[in-house]
């Protein structure tokens, strides 16, 4: 049924757009996490060139349902496809911008940033094994702060989201446990704990509930105040969630574009890296009926790489590393295809 | 001459009563199709689920997106237990407004208290769920929790209700926020039909030297039963298939617990919370399943107040 619902509503789209769209339109739809970065360079870019780009944030799922279907340029997701999924449908990816996810508490007489918590630890917060906060396995990574003999209280994403998947990720890494009972998914079965609608509903029953710990993106940890903890990462370093541990883990990560760029940030090397960071990516068909259509998507993302890291920091996202974008690019020359087999990209700048 | 005119302005006339009769029977069928095709498409869509769980999915409480493992009982229990508490609460509360507004108020009050009462009608859900995140969750927290639980938590037999942290938010602040939103649809519904009672009726039974209550409890509600029933129907019908509001304050965990205290799920919430990001064919059949239940258990509802109606005529028929 909701294949149908969205063949119908693209068709409607489709039908009141085409008036008013000239050819060079593109259209996109998918992951909600990017979508204010999208909406604004979208709206720069049509400024500077009178490209306009159309984009839906109706979920990383839906995106992927979407470009299968073919009736968007390009689709997101925050949950990056593996090789042989993107084989079967024969599409590429790419990344796009960094975010992290970041654990907070509500702890009375805690200041930000002060409690320190192992994977280990968390995985078995949110297993619900450890159940007071002055547990012997917590208090022995916070000596000289005092914590509330008090039950913990767990907030976690009621929505399936990429979050969430970044999240459940990391604790199938850091612990065996977490991988056997519950695993990672974009949604998956909480063994404890309340759900919150979205990034805004887990930051608001965090804030509302005592002794309460949960998990958001970056931006939101900003925006609302709310009391983030210091991770242990790989390198057994207790690091904060900052532009630059999110950076240090994107920079340690391998990056790999004949496995079409599968590389879900969590629990990476480096003595800085933010052990839960994550990129968002675009899916494209590799063999593309409409080589112009397909270019204007591409040159999109190439000016966006190239002018929209100012405007991504601003709203809290984290730019990719140079290195990573002229990969991207050469991925573009060797993935992309017009239905006669040329590449498609060819550097424009 | 006059005659033949007006036999083919009979015809014209007999040929537009026809095709008006067409076009309204072609109204109706359209909202038949639909009906059927809805109703299809939500069959075939849960196929996948129906083959892979059977009636288990109906009793197993598991709801696991990676084992892809699914079951409804959670969000069928949450689904009914807010609607029952939105409804012991909406019911007494609305008949108690619609009352007064009818046998009991000062008249020039009546006007700004209906109006009143079909604003909040109008106000959209999201408010309401927004408002019970922000407002009452944590009056409820605060101060209502501690209470209920120092006063209900002790009694035996219903204690267990009452178990839990404070939080402010699960099956029972769902249920009272429901109820808050039904209350307008009920009282107002329940309002109009004990309006449309004679006076006649009333005033002779005042005349007998019947009480305020005893006119209301055998006049003016036998005279209105149908409407009644139905303005709580309607009422039901808004409390299960609420949306929005119940995300807010539920809690959103497929966990199964006696408590109301706790977070639960209901199928609507579980359906705009999950359907987005749902991948896999699996996990999206077992959310349309879920919705091709609620479809079912509206269904049955429904037909429950009619066969509840046809016993209640034919007891009349019996009694007087």
């Amino acid at each position: 049924m909701r294949l149908h619902f969205c063949h119908v509503l693209a068709a409607t789209a489709a039908l009141l757009w085409t008036p008013l769209a000239t050819a060079a339109d593109i259209t996109g739809a998918g992951a909600t996490f990017p979508y204010p970065i999208y909406a604004k360079w979208a709206d720069r870019y049509h400024k500077e060139t009178g490209t306009r780009l159309n984009y839906q944030s109706i979920g990383s799922g839906g995106g992927i349902k979407q470009i299968r279907a073919g009736t968007v340029d390009f689709g997101a997701s925050d949950k990056p496809l593996t090789l042989e999924e993107l084989e079967k449908n024969g599409l590429t990816q790419f990344p796009t911008v960094l975010g992290g996810v970041v654990p907070i508490t509500n702890l009375e007489g805690v200041e930000e940033g002060q409690v320190k918590l192992t994977g280990k630890v968390l995985a078995d917060i949110f297993l619900g094994k450890i159940k007071r906060w002055n547990d012997a396995s917590i208090a022995a990574l916070n000596e000289g702060i005092v914590l509330p003999a008090s039950n913990i209280a767990i907030v976690h994403r009621a929505d399936g989201s990429g979050t969430t998947f970044l999240f459940t990720d990391y604790l199938s890494k850091v612990s065996p446990e977490w991988k056997t009972k519950v695993g990672a998914a974009t949604s998956v079965a909480w063994p404890t704990g309340t759900g919150g609608k979205g990034n805004e509903g887990v930051a608001n029953f965090v804030k509302r509930i005592k002794n309460s710990i949960g998990y958001v993106e970056a931006a939101y940890v900003k925006q609302n105040k709310l009391h983030y903890v210091q991770l242990q990462n790989l390198a057994g370093h207790y690091v904060l969630p900052t532009e630059a541990s999110f950076r240090a883990s994107a920079a340690n990560a391998e990056w790999d574009k004949d496995s079409g760029f599968y590389e879900i940030l969590t629990d990476k090397p480096g003595s800085g890296s933010w052990p839960i960071t994550g990129a968002t990516f675009i899916l494209m068909h590799k063999s593309q009926s409409k080589p112009a259509q397909a270019m204007q998507v591409l040159k999109f993302f190439e000016w966006a790489y190239a002018h929209g890291n100012d405007m991504a920091l601003e709203l809290d996202y984290i730019p990719l590393p140079d290195n990573l974008v002229a990969l991207i690019k050469t991925s573009w020359e060797t993935n992309i295809k017009g239905k006669d087999g040329r590449a498609i990209y060819t550097a424009s700048e | 001459m006059p005659k033949i005119i007006s036999t083919a302005k009979l015809k014209r006339q007999q040929l537009l009563d026809q095709l008006f009769q067409k076009t309204t029977w072609f109204f109706t069928v359209i909202v038949l199709v639909l009906l059927a095709v809805l109703v299809g498409s939500l069959v075939v869509g849960s196929l996948p689920t129906i083959k892979a769980f059977g009636f288990g999915f109906l009793i197993s409480s598991e709801w696991n997106p990676v084992t892809e493992q699914f079951g409804a009982l959670v969000p069928i229990v949450g689904t009914l237990v807010t609607a029952i508490i939105a409804l012991s609460i909406g019911i007494p509360v609305s008949f108690g407004i619609a009352l007064f507004l009818t046998e009991l108020s000062p008249p020039w009050l009546r006007r700004p208290l209906g109006t009143a009462i079909e604003l909040l009608a109008g106000i959209p859900s999201i408010i309401y769920g927004m408002w019970g995140l922000f407002v009452f969750a944590p009056f409820f927290a605060n101060t209502a929790q501690p209470w209920l639980q120092n006063t209900l938590g002790d009694l035996p037999g219903i204690g267990f209700l009452f178990e839990g942290a404070f939080m402010g938010i699960g099956m029972l602040a769902a249920g009272i926020i429901l109820a808050i939103m039904v209350i307008p649809f009920i009282a107002a519904v329940m309002r109009d039909v004990f309006e449309i009672v004679p006076s006649m009726l009333k005033e002779s039974a005042y005349a007998f030297g019947a009480t305020t209550w005893e006119v209301i409890w055998n006049v003016v509600l036998p005279y209105t039963k149908s409407g009644v029933i139905g303005g709580i129907m309607l009422g039901l019908g808004r409390a299960l298939g609420e949306t929005m509001a119940i995300t807010f304050v539920i809690g959103n965990a497929h966990q199964l617990h006696a408590s109301l205290f706790m977070p639960g799920n209901s199928i609507a919430s579980a359906l705009a919370n999950e359907f987005t990001e749902a991948d896999g064919e699996l996990y999206t059949s077992a959310l349309i399943e879920l919705g091709l239940i609620l479809f079912f258990i509206t269904f049955v509802v429904l037909a429950c107040s009619k066969l509840l109606l046809l016993q209640l005529k034919k007891r009349e028929g019996a009694t007087t």
